[in-house]
Formats: C-alpha cells, sequence, structure tokens
C-alpha cells in the first residue's frame, strides 16, 4: 500500500519537470550534420558542377529512384544533361553519397519537403544543384584524378606519381 | 420552474464537465508524463474538446452485421442514462437539490448496479472474442467492488442517520466534522470501490487497452463510442461528486465562494486523483484484482461497518 502511495507522490512530481516535447515548427530539433536529408548536387571550389555524370549513384540505388544522362561540354568535360531524383521514392539510405567518386551528390541535415502534389516531388538538376561544396570544402576531383581538363597533367595529380617511362633503361 | 431550471442547469454543468474532461485528462496526464498534451487547437488547446466532439459526430456509426443490433444499439445508453440520474440526488448547496429523496443514496447504489448491464450488454452483443472477455471480467469485477462499496457507505449512514445526501451534508456540518475523518477507511474502500465502478486504471480490466484490443467497447464507433467514452468520464465525475458530498462535506466551506464552487473544487481535486493514478500506477492481473477486492476490501469494509455500528450503539 505504502509503495502505491509512493508512486503516486513521485509521479505528482512529474508536473514540476521540464517537459521533453519539442513545439516543432516553432522550435526545430538539433539535426546532426550527418544526418541524412534532403539530396543536393554540390559545386567544386572552381564553381564547376562536380557531377562527372558516371551512374555510380544510379546503380547502387536501392529503390531507382535517380536518373540521369551524360554528355560532353566544349571543353570535353562530362557532366549531366538531366539529372532527375524522385523524393517519393528516395529512403534516404546515403548509398549514392557513399558511391560518389567526386563528392558531388551529398546529403544534407534538412526534411522540410513536404508537398501537395506527388508530381512537384520530382527534383530535377535545377533544384538540385546547389553553390556551394557541401560537406567536402576544397575538393576537386580533377586535382588527383581522371583526365586532363585544363586542372592537371597526365601524372601530376596531388598523391599521384609521374607515369614511368616504359621505354627507357634507367630504373 | 424552479426544478426545471435546476434540472436544464445540472445536466448542462454534467454534459460541461464530462467533456471538458476530455482535455483536462490529456492536459493533467501528459504533464505528469512529461510530455505536453494538445496545446494547438484554440487557447491552451481547450478546442481539443471541440475538435473530439466534431470528430465523434461524424464518424461513421457502423454497427457489425455479425452484431446483436437491438442490444448493440441500446448498451451505451444505459451507461449514460444511469449516471445521469445518479446526478439528481447530488446536493449542489444548501435546498440546492433535483430531487431530494430520502433514500438517494440507495438510489446511486442502485443505479452504479444498473450500469454494470451497459458494459456486459455490449461486450455480449458485439460478438467478438475479446469483447466477450472484456464483458465477463467485467461483470465480476463490478459486481465485487459492488458489495463493498454499499457496505462501506453503511458507516457513513449511521453517523448521518439518513440515506439522503443532504442529509448526510447537514450531519457534517452539525457535528463539525466532515465524515473522512471518523470513517476513513470506510473512506479508502470506496474509494477503491469507486475506481473499479468506472473501470478506471488500475481497474480498468474491462478496458485494458494492449491487452483485450479495447475490450468491450472494441466494435463500437462514431456515436455509440462517444456515449460510453463520456459516459465513463461522467462516471468518474460522479464518484468524485459522491465522495466530496459523502466525506467531504459536499458544499461546506468558508462563506468566500458560493457552495456550488466549493463542491466543484472537492470534484475537480478527486478528479485529478483519479487522473493521477491513471498516470502512475500499473494494471494488476485479473486474479490479483479479484483477491485484493475479496480478502482485503471486504473484511476492512466489515470491520469498518462492525466499529462503527459498536461505537454509535455505545455511545447512545
Amino acid at each position: 500500500m505504502f509503495s502505491i502511495l509512493r508512486s503516486m507522490w513521485l509521479t505528482f512530481l512529474h508536473i514540476f519537470h521540464k517537459t521533453e516535447t519539442i513545439e516543432y515548427p516553432e522550435e526545430k530539433p538539433y539535426l546532426a550534420p550527418r544526418y541524412r536529408g534532403r539530396i543536393v548536387l554540390t559545386r567544386d571550389p572552381d564553381m564547376n558542377e562536380r557531377c562527372v555524370a558516371c551512374n555510380l549513384c544510379a546503380v547502387v540505388c536501392p529503390t531507382d529512384c535517380i536518373s540521369l544522362q551524360a554528355t560532353e561540354d566544349k571543353n570535353g568535360r562530362r557532366h549531366p544533361e538531366f539529372f532527375r531524383i524522385n523524393f517519393s521514392r528516395c529512403i534516404f539510405c546515403g548509398f549514392c553519397e557513399e558511391a560518389c567518386p567526386t563528392t558531388a551528390i551529398q546529403l544534407i541535415p534538412d526534411f522540410e519537403m513536404g508537398e501537395y502534389d506527388r508530381q512537384n516531388l520530382v527534383y530535377e538538376k535545377e533544384n538540385l544543384l546547389i553553390n556551394g561544396q557541401g560537406k567536402y570544402p576544397g575538393y576537386n576531383f580533377y586535382k588527383h584524378a581522371g583526365v586532363d581538363m585544363g586542372v592537371k597533367k597526365k601524372g601530376e595529380g596531388e598523391n599521384e606519381e609521374k607515369p614511368v617511362d616504359t621505354k627507357s633503361l634507367m630504373p | 420552474m424552479h426544478t426545471a431550471l435546476l434540472i436544464g442547469g445540472v445536466i448542462i454543468l454534467v454534459i460541461s464537465i464530462a467533456a471538458g474532461l476530455i482535455w483536462v485528462e490529456r492536459r493533467l496526464l501528459s504533464f505528469w508524463q512529461d510530455r505536453l498534451g494538445p496545446n494547438r487547437v484554440g487557447p491552451l488547446g481547450a478546442g481539443q474538446v471541440m475538435a473530439d466532439m466534431i470528430k465523434m459526430f461524424f464518424k461513421q456509426d457502423w454497427i457489425p452485421p455479425f452484431s446483436d443490433k437491438p442490444v448493440f444499439v441500446m448498451a451505451p445508453a444505459i451507461v449514460m442514462i444511469t449516471t445521469f440520474l445518479s446526478f439528481a440526488f447530488i446536493p449542489f448547496g444548501p435546498n440546492f437539490v433535483v430531487f431530494d429523496s430520502n433514500y438517494g443514496l440507495l438510489f446511486f447504489l442502485g443505479f452504479s448496479s444498473l450500469g454494470v448491464y451497459s458494459i456486459v450488454l455490449g461486450g455480449w452483443a458485439s460478438n467478438n472474442k475479446y469483447s466477450l472477455i472484456g464483458a465477463m471480467r467485467a461483470s465480476a469485477q463490478m459486481l465485487t467492488y459492488e458489495v463493498f462499496m454499499g457496505i462501506s457507505l453503511m458507516g457513513v449512514v449511521m453517523m448521518a442517520d439518513s440515506f439522503s445526501f443532504s442529509a448526510i451534508v447537514e450531519a457534517q456540518k452539525q457535528q463539525g466534522w466532515w465524515f473522512f475523518i471518523p470513517q476513513f477507511f470506510g473512506f479508502l474502500v470506496f474509494f477503491i470501490a469507486g475506481i473499479a465502478e468506472t473501470h478506471r486504471l488500475p481497474f480498468d480490466i474491462p478496458e485494458a487497452d494492449g491487452e483485450l484490443v479495447a475490450g468491450y467497447h472494441t466494435e463500437y464507433s462514431g456515436m455509440k463510442f462517444g456515449m460510453f467514452f463520456v459516459g465513463e468520464y461522467m462516471g468518474i465525475t460522479l464518484i468524485s461528486a459522491i465522495i466530496s458530498t459523502l466525506f467531504f462535506g459536499g458544499w461546506l466551506g468558508p462563506s468566500f465562494f458560493p457552495p456550488v464552487i466549493w463542491l466543484l473544487i472537492k470534484t475537480f481535486f478527486f478528479i485529478s486523483i483519479f487522473i493521477l493514478l491513471r498516470a502512475s500506477l500499473p494494471r494488476p492481473r485479473y486474479d490479483q484484482l479479484m483477491e485484493f477486492g475479496w480478502k482485503i476490501l471486504f473484511p476492512v469494509s466489515l470491520l469498518n461497518l462492525l466499529i462503527t455500528g459498536g461505537i454509535i450503539t455505545f455511545l447512545k
């Protein structure tokens, strides 16, 4: 009997505790930087698109919600002609971010994407491309690997060794 | 004319308290659970009552084709009728009773026994295993707890020498003490029996959300469920009002408030204790509940009756 009264007293004291409720939309919850929210396409420090339309993200996507088409600009640099993500299918797993070799596609901590019309959930490239570098500042893929686009010559990237001259006799 | 006004006033008061309890319960329960209750609809969330009422009215009132239709339709009405009728005997002030009967207490006990019918008939008519189990358990539980609900009140009747509610309040005024002091164990037993009568937690085996789907009101929707729902809140209000009247002096109190307000304050205090019980206690197993009733509360109430009777005979 006493334990019952004690439970009641302790429960009553909860009225003086702070409540745990986060009153959305006036207060927003704290999201970690690695939170897998909305997908964006980023640019590198020289303000060119990072995406080289390699299709790795479309291949790895478990729900097949990414579709894109590669094309080359007049300098020979590959970029996507169109890049479409169907957010009604996207499960925000982050596989595309892990698969991307140029850190172009990234997931950012933003979840407020509610729509009334399902067609508005298909985001085109102009809806996805941002003018920033996202979570990986200072990374330019063409400085480390890839063909000569005017950024580095063959064999002169960072962490890259010069190509071996197979026809000379010197070691 | 005076009576007609009183009847209208009591009906409106009871319905507003029972409806307001929807909001009060959700808000209080959530404060005790470290969260905020409904606070978006209307000022401080009080519009939740209107929203819930509108939802109840417009929900599809579906009668299952496999059920026993006349009984199914009638069952929710019984609990509302009996609780409403019991409110006619409670004094809201000196000479402020709808029906000042000499046997008000007996009527109240009789009506609460009739209230058991609604649960049993509702569970039976649903033609559903879970409802039936809920109804069977409900009938056994409410039957046992009614036994000592009556016996525990007999102490109060002996001290006030009448079955009428207003006479009991007058007796508390004349004898100078509120009856929970001499009749403390009677008060405890009646309080626990009252919780079991309205099948609230911790005695909500008939409903048992999470165990029995929803117990006896599984198949009910729309207005019929609304009647069960509001009927349960009216039952809580009724038991709180009766505890305040019989054991805590009813409308008695210092005169800076009118007597109705004192009764409402005491009633609201006991309603909060009902909600606190819901927030804090786990549900006992069904046989533990019955054992508690028969083996502990029944002897206590009988002893209470014996000792009260003995002392009163000795003093006369």
